[in-house]
């Protein structure tokens, strides 16, 4: 399986940034980028990685499944991640989680049928002092209102 | 980028770099003394270094507050094997977002820590482990690590010295239990993140086996003061063995939640009320959390007292992440409880009996309790199960989980029998919702 060229030039990065003969230290970060250029880790992505870092793939099985954000189905485009931990819940997640079900008739870790949109119930992401809070993929959201949900799920549906 | 106004009650000397142009470019640093700590270092002696940090009284900011300047100390002096400097910025404790925002507003502070420990230490390597939720901190950190070798800050032969320093980040994938030290170790390695039995402490069997000092992002970000302003005048900011300011990161339900950097042993109620802006919609407050879900809760009378490690210590709770939990009165308990010990059932990684068990049954267990399910017995036997995980683990996460069970079930008993005999929640299945 083949890689595009900015991964390559990442994994090629890492397998530099670690103490000769611990190549295998690579094997979350790898995992995790190819992923995201990917959509999941797919036995594809196993194989490919366990060929070049030598582990087998019992091993790595065993590695993904510790791993929360590692998965073997893609989500959504628009992975909406909400926070319902102590502070976000303090401030309202949980109404927040349940709006965002009702809105995209979807639950914890389903797909869209059209799959633009996939949620997620998380623990806490580092944002509790500006709650309640959700990432969309990577990027952080704060002070959430189910009205601003409609309107973040709005712009994300549209065509960019 | 700032996510809160900050207070004119702070005293800011991590986050003096905060709102200013481009704060996190090297250009804005070295216009602002940076790496001057790190230039007076390389005039030291490595004992030196270690002794103006013991001097200080800096304690960890990653949660058990153990001093720094100790920790650096236990690195074995003569080692054939090569050390590590490891930065811990798992950042997971429910309640923390400090550490975040240092790496986000001054990410070469973090860097300069860093290599003023490899120079106490004789490391000439640093990994920075992020959590994978902070893929954007990667990106900052990445960038600043690149402006750091384009100035010769980093890479061989630094600034002329004959010091050799490289950094990496690294990034994890999703796991609370990743943040404890020796799990992190593992994880580095490609690993689960499974904790290790210690000893050996990660200072002298740490990353790939070897001599490792591993701080919190916050830790290593208040080196560069120390170094450059003296560890007496870093001391002076606190209270005695309590070094430094710190960063507080307040949230729930108070008017102005936000981070911010206070003096070590700012009185509570003064942060709530004049630095938070009180309790939201006029109420009255309740508890308080004070340092991430780990930690004991504070009954209302109880927070007329000083954020140091030693006086939450003696009022028999933790300073921890320094995250400042504020719950009002409208704030049931129970599922206060509930919440909380469903994170620690989601995150324990299984290796350890009572962790794995006890989480669970708890969870089980309060669950039932918040529906009106629970009976008489059982509300002893909440206490008596999370008791029972204390100190019965391989790694802190099992008391992570039971001291904050513990101190709600004691301090706040007569919740629990308002859950009693099919009852609703007297506050409504739902904490108040205040969006
Ligand atoms: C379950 C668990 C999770 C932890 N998570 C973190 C974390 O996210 N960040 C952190 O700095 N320390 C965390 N710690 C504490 C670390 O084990 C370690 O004590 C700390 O990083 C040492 O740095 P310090 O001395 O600078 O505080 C955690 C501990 C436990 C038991
Ligand atoms: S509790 Fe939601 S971000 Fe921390």
């Amino acid at each position: 399986m083949t890689f595009s060229p900015q991964l390559e030039a990442r994994f090629e990065k890492l397998l530099r940034s670690y103490p000769p003969g611990r190549q295998r230290a690579a094997l979350v970060p790898m995992l995790l980028y190819a992923q995201d250029e990917v959509g999941a880790v797919t036995p594809e992505v196993v194989e490919e990685i366990g060929r070049r870092l030598g582990v087998s793939t019992l091993e790595i099985e065993e590695v993904i499944s510790y791993y929360s954000m590692l998965r073997r189905t893609p989500a959504g485009k628009h992975h909406i991640q909400i926070c319902t931990n102590i502070s976000c819940m303090l401030l309202g997640a949980e109404e927040l989680w349940e709006h965002a079900c009702r809105r995209l008739g979807i639950g914890h870790r389903e797909v869209t049928p059209d799959g633009q949109f996939s949620l997620e119930e998380v623990e806490c992401i580092g944002a509790c002092s500006w709650a309640p809070a959700l990432l969309v993929n990577y990027d952080y959201h704060h002070h959430m209102t189910p009205e601003k949900l409609d309107r973040l799920i709005e712009s994300l549906r549209k065509p960019q | 980028m700032l996510y809160n106004e900050p207070s004119p009650l702070e005293v800011r000397l991590l986050t003096r770099r905060f709102g200013l142009p481009n704060s996190a470019s090297i250009e804005t640093y070295l216009a602002t003394e940076g790496y001057v700590a790190f230039r007076k270092a390389l005039q030291m002696s490595p004992e030196q270094i270690i002794e103006e940090v013991k001097i200080s009284n800096l304690r960890g900011r990653g949660g058990a507050g153990f001093p720094t300047g100790l920790k650096w100390s236990f690195v074995p002096r003569q080692s054939p094997k090569p050390k590590f400097v490891v930065v811990n910025a798992d950042e997971g404790e429910p309640g923390t977002c400090k550490d975040r925002v240092l790496m986000e507003n001054d990410p070469h502070q973090l860097l300069e820590g860093m290599l003023i420990a490899g120079l106490a230490v004789g490391a000439h390597t640093g990994y920075i482990y992020i959590r994978g939720e902070y893929r954007y901190l990667i990106e900052i950190m990445d960038r600043a690590i690149e402006e750091a070798y384009q100035h010769g800050y980093l890479g061989k032969n630094i600034l002329g010295s004959g010091f050799d320093f490289d950094v990496y980040t690294h990034t994890g994938a999703g796991s609370y239990e990743c943040g404890e030290e020796s799990a992190l170790l593992e994880s580095l390695e490609g690993k689960r993140g499974i904790p290790r039995i210690r000893p050996p402490f990660p200072a002298v069997v740490g990353a790939f086996q070897c001599p490792t000092v591993l701080n919190n992002v916050e830790t290593f970000c208040a080196i560069p003061a120390i170094i450059r302003d003296g560890g007496a005048a870093f001391a002076a900011l606190g209270t005695p063995k309590n070094g430094g300011t710190r960063l507080f990161a307040i949230s729930g339900h108070v008017n102005r939640p936000g981070v911010y950097e206070l003096p070590m042993g700012f009185n509570l109620l003064r942060m709530i009320h004049e630095v938070a802006g009180g309790i939201r919609n006029g109420k009255k407050l309740k508890a308080v959390i004070p340092g991430g879900t780990s930690c004991p809760v504070l009954k209302a009378e109880e927070c007329d007292i000083p954020m140091d490690f030693d006086s939450l210590a003696r009022a028999k709770s933790m300073l921890g992440s320094g995250g400042v939990i504020v719950m009002d009165e409208d704030t049931c308990m129970v599922k206060v409880a509930l919440r909380i010990m469903k994170f620690y059932a989601h995150e324990s990684c299984g290796w350890c009996v009572p962790c794995r068990e006890g989480t669970l049954w708890l969870k089980k267990l309060l669950t039932r309790f918040h529906e009106g399910q629970g009976r008489r017995s059982e509300i002893d036997l909440i206490g008596g199960l999370a008791r029972n995980m204390l100190g019965r683990t391989f790694c802190p996460l099992g008391d992570a989980a039971a001291m904050p069970t513990i101190s709600l079930v004691e301090k706040f008993y007569e919740e629990f029998e308002a859950h009693l005999d099919g009852k609703p929640c007297p506050y409504e299945i739902k904490t108040a919702v205040r969006v």
